[in-house]
């Protein structure tokens, strides 16, 4: 926990991830950098890409659990709850407000055609966030080798997810120690 | 009973979403159709919704739990999805720090990369397959793609064209 004069009340923890989620289009983890880091002087730098390790280092949404940690660091589990209520509160809302109008006006002709046009721009963002991702992996065989193992244990031979990782991630993580200094 | 089935799922999904929720986007297509809860180009338009609010990318859960079981659906789903990983995140958060030179946090960091990409990949592939039913609409998703590789434009301007494009009938 952090020292006791530098810990953040539930309410700033609550405001600072409430304005990273509002602002945090298309990833949030920009935002909550520019206002943890730059903004509030909350973390260093490192300090940012340290708690952020962790949580792309441990499953679920990266930014959720980092608005966790936080909270938890400087209030505990009132705390984590506080930061992740914040980062949520907004964009949930939203989202909920435009899946009722979905649900609603999703079969109408015009919307439908809209709604086509954006899925194919929303789809081709996720293929770009995948080619980010993969691409420094494909300069290394060995990485190049578990992103098309793992394509293929999903996508070509329709193994579960549990099975992909059970099979992928062992072959992977003796991969990545013989290449690890 | 639904409720139930829809937090088991998401509660899954939160413990095996390594790298992030988008690793876990395939598997989830592939629970929502195999529950007869969405069809393939349901999920794809949900996910297309989910991209255009702001936050993280785990609101596709929030959207697939209202769709099936309305408001409390939603907050099952979403609750599902963030429980179990940032708890063990808080658990294990106290620790972290303690390692941060050790060979093993690297090793495990180089080898779950590769693996959420594959993952994403094939996220990918899926939506595309589904969202793209015409060359119109490819031509769509291949424009976002290469220019928010190649730009600095805001992804949320895709959307918004992609949209208008669709509404003045390209689509």
């Amino acid at each position: 926990m952090a020292d006791e004069l530098n810990r953040l009340t539930h309410a700033a923890l609550f405001e600072g991830f409430f304005i990273a989620g509002l602002s945090g289009f298309g990833g949030v983890l920009p935002f909550a950098r520019r206002i943890i880091v730059d903004r509030r002087h909350w973390l260093t730098d490192a300090e940012f890409a340290d708690l952020f390790s962790l949580c792309q280092f441990l499953p679920g949404p990266n930014i959720v659990n980092l608005s966790a940690a936080f909270g938890a660091r400087h209030r505990g589990i009132t705390g984590a709850l506080a930061a992740m209520a914040g980062l949520l509160a907004a964009p949930i809302t939203i989202v909920i407000t435009l899946g009722l109008l979905f649900e609603r006006f999703g079969r109408n002709p015009l919307v439908h055609h809209g709604i086509e046009g954006l899925t194919a721009a929303a789809s081709g963002l996720i293929l770009a966030t995948a080619l980010k991702i993969a691409g420094p992996a494909l300069r290394i065989p060995a990485s190049l080798a578990m992103v098309v193992l793992a394509f293929t244990l999903f996508a070509i031979l329709h193994l579960t997810l549990p099975l992909v990782i059970l099979i992928a991630l062992p072959i992977s993580l003796l991969l990545a120690a013989r290449r690890v200094k | 009973m639904i409720l139930l089935t829809l937090a088991l799922l998401f509660a899954e999904f939160s413990i095996l979403a390594i790298g992030g929720v988008a690793s876990t986007l395939p598997a989830m297509a592939r629970a929502v159709v195999a529950h007869h809860w969405l069809t393939p180009a349901q999920f794809a338009a949900l996910f297309g919704v989910a991209q255009s609010s702001p936050g993280p990318n785990m609101l596709i859960s929030t959207l697939i739990g209202l769709h099936v079981a309305g408001l409390p659906g939603a907050a099952v789903a979403t609750l599902g999805m963030i429980g179990p990983s940032s708890t063990l995140t808080v658990l294990v958060s106290g620790v972290w720090h303690r390692f941060r030179e050790a060979r093993w946090r690297r090793i495990v960091q180089a080898a779950i990369t590769p693996i959420t990409g594959g993952m994403v990949l094939a996220a990918a592939t899926f939506l595309l397959r589904t969202a793209d039913h015409n060359w119109r609409l490819a031509l769509i998703s291949a424009a976002a793609a290469i220019l928010t590789l190649r730009s600095k434009i805001h992804p949320l301007a895709f959307l918004a064209i992609g949209a208008g494009l669709g509404l003045v009938g390209f689509s």
